[in-house]
């Protein structure tokens, strides 16, 4: 918390409005670019001297994600609802965002990613569209990205990953029993495992200290500062150079343009509630895939009576979540699944979509145990047992420790009715409209879901597991959702899309869109390491386009 | 076992971090100072002891302590006092509620704590699929379960009865199966 400080009134080279991931990203890039920018976060700035081993904080109550008792949000299934107040979305809010307490998968997308439309062909009742991009025009930016932030793992052992131009900077974690039972178990079956990918330290690395495996990453910030956060990452280098402010607990409610159609600025509430202007010469938008969206909504003007950058008509349509079902086996021997980071090995096997499934969708699967104590007891159990009484009590002394879980991330299709909106009824404690989530599944993401579980259950089999249960895959069971991805989706034609293939609106030649609202399609989920590789590219050429 | 870990730690990381590995295991030690048993805030003494009885059949003292010793109705208290003070009404209506219940199914009784364990149960299986016993039971598993600063886990009594060791720190091999990852698992 050293940076510089700008006056409201300065007119700042960029004003960043989120302090995720790709913000603290794009803060970074941009001042050490020689930039003056100020970067506004909407929730507070916290360290790793704040974060507690408390489940009762960071689960039971939303320690480190948007809290619904301040802003509320509502969800329906289809446009025909009254939607409901319910938290549908969740995200990190705090300066670090969501990399402050994601489980750290650290995924680049595959080059088949890009170009499904073309490859996979039409999908009824979705967008699947090509990128205007390909993965070679992004690779350079994973790399740096990988090296910038400090990911572990081993480059070219997945056989389905596109060409690397450099190995990861730090080995990969140690295996844990979930990752040792998953390996054997896909070889039997002639999958291709290999150690996953995390942003999370193996060793020391630019002055940070290697993770412990004190177990608490999901959910959880981290006090080692092993965790590659942008906020133990990046966002101390932008705070070096003098030119970069982070202004935490700075809830931006509109961004103001000029009578030319350019950005000037937002308007932010302050800790305090008043309201304050930041003068700016540039935007750029990096709230997340759904706040993104809601203040684009809320930026309407005479200029842009739909909300700014909106000409398509597209700004908050075709969101995109984490779907995927987790199925779980317990083993004879303890597996103490709760030491360590959660995942560390992965199977890509099943990833690419292929027709001959009679669907479209697939999944990378990962080995891991995502739960705590009191989280696994609650949830974590199989449907079948008893929920209470001694029999349970006898039962969560055994599973917790000799259970472990394979997760699917399965495929997200965008389709035109799922979308971020404006509450017509509800505010929040600013007197904001809340945000409305409009979901339901796409009968191709249920399918590949279901197609998942059973190739799950055949891997905790082949593993040798006692028994084995899984979870619903209901939408309702699956709320609040995370991992918001393509409302503001990248696009060559005006028409068709909200930003450029380099992330600027088609509208506002001032404003850059850079989070997972971008994105054209879901990929595999794990969407972080394609939201930085992206607001790195970004910011690449944001900065030749202002220099000139 | 402490100097074992600091050698491995030493060797694995590097001495400038026993400082971070100190702060990261002050977090594990900051966690179990159970605070003493307080007065209750929000409940009053027989609420307190019809709520002890019902969580108390939840997780039961049977083969070992249960809820009831550690201290799930001091964590319930807590919460309903701070972060969860919106469910004192959802307290009051759902013990009313199980009350009649248990007025109904024993008409001869006093009070839940007074029934017998057996009745207690029976108790539990007519009203196990009701909303307010989910809240019953999520509260019980975070009392029992949960950072002992919130008045629950005495003793950390809930992770003993789970095996969670609670150490803030830990080093491969974690478990059994990485510990032997050539044995073949049938």
């Amino acid at each position: 918390m050293s940076g510089a400080t700008f006056r409201p009134s300065d007119a700042v080279d960029f004003l960043v409005i989120g302090a995720g991931a790709a913000g603290g990203v794009m803060a970074k890039e941009l001042s050490t670019a020689g930039f003056r920018v100020v970067v506004l976060e909407q929730g507070p700035y916290l360290t790793e001297k704040d974060y507690r081993h408390d489940e009762i904080k960071y689960l039971y109550q939303p320690g480190l994600t948007n809290d619904p008792k301040i802003q509320p949000i509502t969800y329906r299934k289809s446009e025909s609802e009254k939607a409901k107040p319910i938290k549908a979305v969740e995200y990190g809010r705090q300066v670090g965002g969501g990399s402050v307490h994601f489980t750290a998968n650290y995924w680049r997308f595959h080059e088949s990613d890009f170009e499904e439309r073309s490859t996979f062909g039409d999908v009824p009742g979705a967008g699947l569209a090509d990128w205007p991009i390909k993965y070679a025009d992004l690779e350079p930016y994973y790399t740096k990205a990988e090296y910038d932030l400090g990911i572990s793992g081993v480059g070219g052992v997945n056989p389905f990953e596109g060409p690397r131009s450099k190995p990861y900077p730090l080995p990969p974690m140690p295996v844990k029993s979930s990752g040792v039972l998953f390996d054997r178990a896909a070889k039997k079956l002639g999958l291709h495992p290999y150690p996953a990918p995390m942003a999370i330290l193996s060793k020391p690395y630019q002055g940070r200290a290697a993770c412990v495996h004190c177990g608490f990453c999901e959910s959880f910030g981290c006090e080692m500062r092993a965790k590659s956060s942008s906020l133990v990452s990046v966002i101390p280098v932008a705070e070096k150079t003098g030119r970069c402010e982070i202004r935490p607990n700075s809830y931006v409610r509109k961004i103001e343009t000029d009578a030319h159609g350019r950005v000037t600025g937002a308007v932010y509430f302050d800790a305090q509630r008043r309201e304050i202007f930041q003068r700016a010469k540039a935007v750029v938008l990096c709230a997340n895939g759904a706040e993104t969206a809601k203040l684009l909504l809320l930026s309407k003007s005479k200029r842009f009576p739909h909300g700014l950058a909106n000409s398509s008509g597209l700004v908050g349509k075709y969101l995109m979540w984490d779907n995927g079902g987790e199925a779980l086996g317990l083993f004879e021997h303890p597996l103490n699944e709760y030491k360590s980071i959660v995942a560390t090995r992965v199977s890509h096997d099943y990833y690419r979509a292929d027709p001959k499934r009679g669907f479209y969708g697939g999944g990378g699967l990962d080995a891991r145990f995502d739960y705590y104590p009191a989280s696994f007891a609650l949830h974590g159990m199989p449907p079948d047992a008893p929920k209470w009484g001694a029999d349970y009590k006898k039962m969560a002394g055994e599973y917790f420790t000799h259970t472990m879980a394979v997760l699917a991330h399965t495929s997200s299709l965008a389709v035109l009715r799922n979308s971020i909106s404006l509450d017509p009824d509800l505010k929040d404690r600013w007197g904001v409209p809340a945000m409305r989530v409009t979901y339901d599944y796409h009968p191709d993401d249920a399918a590949t879901m279901k197609w998942m579980l059973s190739k799950q259950v055949a891997l905790l089999e082949a593993a040798g597991a006692k028994k084995i249960w899984t979870t619903s895959i209901a939408v309702e069971d699956m709320l609040p959702s995370r991992h918001l991805m393509g409302t503001c989706r990248m696009g060559n034609d005006p028409e068709q899309s909200v930003v450029d293939r380099f992330n600027r609106a088609h509208d506002v030649p001032n404003l850059w869109i850079a989070d997972g609202s971008s994105f054209v399609t879901s990929a595999r989920q794990q969407p972080t390491a394609t939201i930085q590789a992206l607001a790195y590219r970004a910011a690449d050429y944001a900065i030749r386009s202002v220099k000139g | 076992m402490q100097s074992t870990r600091r050698l491995w730690l030493s060797q694995c990381i590097g001495t400038a971090a026993l400082a971070e590995i100190a702060a990261a295991q002050e977090h594990a030690r900051d966690a179990v100072r159970s605070s003493n048993p307080p007065p209750f805030q929000t409940l009053d003494t027989a609420a307190a002891a019809e709520i002890d009885a019902i969580t108390s059949q939840i997780i039961p003292s049977t083969d070992g302590p249960g809820a009831h010793e550690a201290g799930v109705v001091f964590f319930i208290d807590r919460a309903l006092s701070t972060f969860d003070a919106e469910l004192r009404g959802a307290y009051r209506e759902g013990m009313a509620a199980i009350q009649q219940k248990r007025q109904e199914m024993f008409p001869e009784s006093a009070s839940i704590a007074a029934l017998s364990a057996g009745q207690q149960i029976q108790l539990i299986y007519a009203i196990e699929h009701s909303e307010f016993f989910d809240l019953l039971r999520t509260h019980t598993m975070y009392g029992l379960l949960g950072n002992p600063s919130y008045g629950g886990n005495r003793d950390q009594i809930g992770w003993k009865l789970i095996g969670f060791e609670n150490r803030g720190a830990y080093q491969p091999p974690f478990g059994y199966y990485d510990a032997h990852p050539d044995k073949d698992s049938q």
